[in-house]
C-alpha cells in the first residue's frame, strides 16, 4: 500500500474474495466451505478467517473423503478446524458405495473421482447447505474459465452452463427456490501463480505434500503417481524412491506429481513461475476426454 | 512469466463480430506473451490437426464449452488470465453474437478498458456501433479500437485511415475520454506483442505496451465517501465481548481512523475508531478495498445502510430514471414487481413507465415502441419500495448500478444504470 491509495493485484484479488465471502454469510442460510485440503480450499479458508475476524467463521467445512485421501491430508483437515475452531463435516464415498448408491469402477482407469459427486450431492442434501463454497479458479480448465462467482444448481445439483445468470459489477444474485444450491468461487480471478505468491506473502501453512520429500513411485503413462495400497500394480511396474512434489492434491490414484527439489515456499513459487506444463496437466481425471471437466461439472462435480 | 507481484491488476474487455478475430486475438495475447503452458498447446495442435488446419488455430485456447467447440464461436463470456512483469491482466472475452449482447454487458461490467475489434476489410458494421455504445453505457473510460485482419489488406495506411476517421465520426457522440487506435494482425502478430514490420507508417506502439502503460488508476473515485455495510461481526467470545464491526467494501472515498461520519438512513454521526484489514489495523481505507470498520459509539448500522460524510451524501431516491439493458428471456412486464439488487440492499421496484428504447446502432430514441426485451437497451423510471442510497452511475459505478431479479423465477433480467 502506498500514499497514491493503489493495491497491488494480490491485495485487489484478497480484497474482491473478502467481498464474496462476506456475500456468502449475509445472503445464505446454511453455507459451508467444500474444503479438500489442497492449497486452494486452504486459501479460502484463509481468507474467511480475514473476512469475518475476529469472529470465527460462520460456516462449517466439508470433507468429501474418498477413502482414497493422502493421509498427509486427513491429518492437516482435523489440525486446521481444531486450530480455528470450526465445525467438520465429513462426508464418505466409502459409505455411498456401502450402501449401493454408486459403484465401484473398475478396470485400469479406476478412480473414485467420479463416484465423489454423488457423495458430494447428498451431503449438501443432508445438511441442507444452500450455499457451497469451493476453491476452484477459472484458469485452472476451460470449462472453468465461464464460471461465475455465484454459480446456480439446480435441484438435482446439476450445473447449466448455456442458461448461467448474467453477473454485473459486484452484484451477486443468490436467490434460489427450496431444494437449489449455489456453488460460490471466491478464487475465480486467481492463477496458480497468484496463490503461490499469497501463500508465500501470507506465511500460509499448507500440507508436507506440497513440498519435496521422498516417496515410492511409480511411472504410469508419464504420470508420476504414488505408490500406495489403492494403486492395484500393472504388470512390469515396480516402485522406485524419487524426489517429488505434488501441484495439486486429489486421490492418491489419480494425482501426478512432478520431479523436483523445491523443499520451501520461495522455491515452489520460483519453480511454479518457470514451469511450462499447467497444473491440472498431471490429472489423469482430466485426460479422459477434451471436455471432461465440462461433462462432470454438469453433473454437480466441484 | 514473472514472481514478481507488485505490479497492478487491468481488467479489459473484448469485443468484436462472430469473425473479427477476436479469439485469435486472445490466443496471440497469450502465446506471444509466454503464458500458455506446453500441455495446452500441444491439444490445441491436436485439435486444429483433427480439423485439418495447418498452424495451430489459436483461437481454440479461449472457446472452451463443448457448444463453442462444435459451432466454432463464442457463447458465453470467458475469463482469461495472464502477466507480464509490469501488469496483470484479467480478460473478459465476450460474444460478438446478436443474441449474446448481454454477455458483453456482463464482461464490460467490471472492465477498465474495452478492446473493440474492426475488420479491416469490413469497417465499421452496425456490432462495431452497438460494442461502443455498450462500452459507454458502462462508463469504461478506455477505449483500444483495434483494426484487425490488416494482413488482408495488404497493410494499406488508407485503408486504416478510412476506418479510424469513421469511428472518431462516430464516437463523437458518446462519452469515452481515451480513445486509442492500432492496426494489427491478430492471426500473424502484426503489433499485438511484437511491433509489425509490415507497416512502417503505423508509428504507435503495439497492443500489450498500450495495455502495459495505460493509467486507470485515476479512474477511480476517491472524492465522496461511500462505505455500504455488507455484514456485522459480532464475535460474542470471551476475547471480543464488545465488539461491533461494520464489514464491507469500500465503493469510493477514503476512509481515516477519526473522521466523523453519518450513518444513513438513520442519520446518527460518530467518529470511525479502527478500521481492519483482517485482524489487522489500519490508518485508512480507499477503494477497492475489504476493511472491517468500528465506530466510537453504538449508532444503529446494518446489511443495507451506508457510512458517509455529513457535506457529501448520496441521494435518497424512491422514484428512479435509469437506462436498463434487458437480458431476460422473457420481455419487461409492467406487471411485474421486479427485486431491485442495489449496493447490499434488496428492495421490491415498479417499473412505472417505459420512456423510451434506445436503438443502439443509431443511437436513436424510439418512442413508439415500448415492447423491451431480450439485449434491448430502454430508459425506464421505476419505483422503489424503500429509498435507494444512490448516485449517478458516471460518477460512482458501485452506488449508481443495480440489477432487477424475477421475483418468479430468480433470475437476473436487466442491468440498470441510474442517471
Amino acid at each position: 500500500m502506498t500514499q497514491d491509495y493503489q493495491l497491488d493485484h494480490l491485495d485487489e484479488l484478497e480484497a474482491e474474495s473478502i467481498f464474496v465471502l462476506r456475500e456468502v454469510a449475509a445472503q445464505f442460510e446454511r453455507p459451508a466451505i467444500l474444503f479438500s485440503g489442497g492449497k486452494d480450499s486452504i486459501v479460502v479458508t484463509h481468507l474467511a478467517t480475514k473476512a469475518f475476524a475476529p469472529a470465527r467463521i460462520p460456516m462449517p467445512l466439508v470433507h468429501i473423503d474418498t477413502g482414497h485421501n493422502f493421509p498427509e491430508t486427513i491429518e492437516f483437515r482435523d489440525g486446521l478446524a481444531e486450530r480455528l475452531g470450526v465445525q467438520l463435516v465429513v462426508g464418505s464415498v466409502q459409505a455411498t458405495i456401502d450402501a449401493g448408491r454408486v459403484r465401484e469402477e473398475t478396470g485400469a482407469q479406476a478412480s473414485r473421482n467420479r463416484l465423489q459427486t454423488t457423495t458430494l450431492l447428498d451431503t449438501v442434501e443432508d445438511g441442507k447447505y444452500d450455499a457451497c463454497v469451493g476453491g476452484a479458479r477459472r484458469d485452472e480448465e476451460k470449462a472453468r474459465a465461464k464460471e461465475r462467482f455465484f454459480s446456480h444448481r439446480d435441484d438435482f445439483g446439476q450445473w447449466d452452463p448455456k442458461h448461467q445468470r448474467p453477473e454485473l459489477w459486484n452484484l451477486f444474485n443468490g436467490n434460489h427456490m427450496p431444494g437449489e444450491h449455489f456453488r460460490v468461487f471466491p478464487l475465480n480471478n486467481w492463477t496458480e501463480l497468484d496463490i503461490w505468491n499469497y501463500i508465500t506473502r501470507e506465511q500460509i501453512a499448507l500440507p508436507s505434500l506440497y513440498f519435496a520429500h521422498d516417496r515410492k513411485c511409480v511411472v504410469r503413462d508419464g504420470v508420476i503417481l504414488a505408490h500406495s495400497e489403492h494403486l492395484p500394480h500393472r504388470e512390469g511396474e515396480t516402485p522406485e524412491t524419487m524426489r517429488v512434489r505434488f501441484r495439486t492434491l486429489g486421490d492418491l490414484t489419480i494425482t501426478g506429481a512432478i520431479a523436483s527439489d523445491a523443499d520451501t515456499l520461495e522455491k515452489i513459487t520460483a519453480e511454479v513461475a518457470a514451469t511450462r506444463i499447467t497444473e491440472r496437466g498431471g490429472r489423469v481425471d482430466d485426460k479422459r476426454s477434451e471436455t471432461s471437466m465440462e461433462d462432470r461439472k454438469k453433473e454437480g462435480y466441484f | 512469466m514473472s514472481t514478481t507481484n507488485q505490479n497492478s491488476l487491468l481488467r479489459f474487455t473484448t469485443a468484436g463480430s462472430v469473425d473479427d478475430g477476436k479469439s485469435t486475438l486472445i490466443g496471440r495475447l497469450l502465446y506471444d506473451s509466454r503464458s500458455i503452458f506446453q500441455d495446452q498447446l500441444e491439444a490445441v495442435e491436436n485439435s486444429s490437426r483433427k480439423k485439418g488446419l495447418e498452424n495451430a488455430d489459436l483461437s481454440l485456447l479461449t472457446d472452451g464449452l463443448r457448444a463453442e467447440r462444435e459451432q466454432g464461436i463464442t457463447i458465453d463470456v470467458a475469463y482469461r488470465y495472464f502477466a507480464t512483469p509490469r501488469r496483470k491482466f484479467i480478460i473478459a472475452d465476450t460474444p460478438g453474437h446478436l443474441q449474446y449482447t448481454r454477455n458483453m454487458v456482463t464482461g464490460a461490467s467490471t472492465a477498465d478498458l474495452a478492446i473493440i475489434l474492426i475488420d479491416a476489410r469490413h469497417g465499421l458494421v452496425e456490432q462495431t456501433h452497438r460494442h461502443s455504445f455498450i462500452a459507454s453505457l458502462l462508463g469504461i473510460k478506455h477505449l483500444v479500437v483495434c483494426v484487425n485482419k490488416m494482413d488482408l489488406v495488404d497493410f494499406n495506411e488508407d485503408q486504416y485511415q478510412t476506418i479510424t476517421s469513421a469511428f472518431r465520426n462516430f464516437s463523437s457522440r458518446l462519452d469515452i475520454p481515451d480513445i486509442k487506435f492500432i492496426p494489427i494482425s491478430a492471426l500473424f502478430g502484426d503489433n499485438v506483442v511484437e511491433a509489425s514490420a509490415n507497416m512502417p507508417w503505423y508509428e504507435g506502439g503495439t497492443l500489450l505496451s498500450h495495455l502495459e502503460e495505460v493509467h486507470v488508476g485515476s479512474d477511480r473515485n476517491l472524492q465522496d465517501c461511500r462505505f455500504p455495510i455488507q455484514y456485522v461481526i459480532r464475535p460474542q467470545t470471551d476475547e471480543a465481548r464488545d465488539f461491533r464491526g461494520y464489514a464491507g467494501r469500500i465503493a469510493s472515498g477514503v476512509f481515516k481512523v477519526g473522521d466523523e461520519m453519518v450513518a444513513l438512513p438513520s442519520g446518527m454521526q460518530s467518529r470511525v475508531k479502527e478500521i481492519f484489514v483482517g485482524a489487522d489495523a489500519v490508518e485508512c481505507a480507499f477503494p477497492p478495498q475489504s476493511v472491517t470498520i468500528t465506530m466510537e459509539n453504538d449508532i444503529d448500522l446494518s446489511r443495507g445502510d451506508m457510512l458517509v460524510r455529513e457535506n457529501n451524501q448520496p441521494r435518497s431516491l424512491q422514484e428512479i430514471d435509469a437506462q436498463l439493458c434487458w437480458m431476460g428471456d422473457e420481455r419487461l412486464n409492467l406487471g411485474v414487481r421486479y427485486v431491485v439488487r442495489h449496493g447490499t440492499t434488496e428492495v421490491k421496484s415498479m417499473i412505472r413507465e417505459v420512456l423510451y428504447k434506445v436503438d443502439i446502432n443509431t443511437l436513436h430514441r424510439n418512442e413508439d415502441d415500448k415492447q423491451i426485451g431480450m439485449n434491448d437497451i430502454a430508459r425506464v423510471r421505476l419505483r422503489t419500495a424503500s429509498p435507494l442510497l444512490a448516485d449517478d452511475y458516471r460518477r460512482n459505478r458501485t452506488t449508481g448500478s443495480f440489477i432487477l431479479i424475477d421475483p418468479g423465477t430468480n433470475l437476473t433480467v436487466a442491468a440498470g444504470f441510474i442517471s
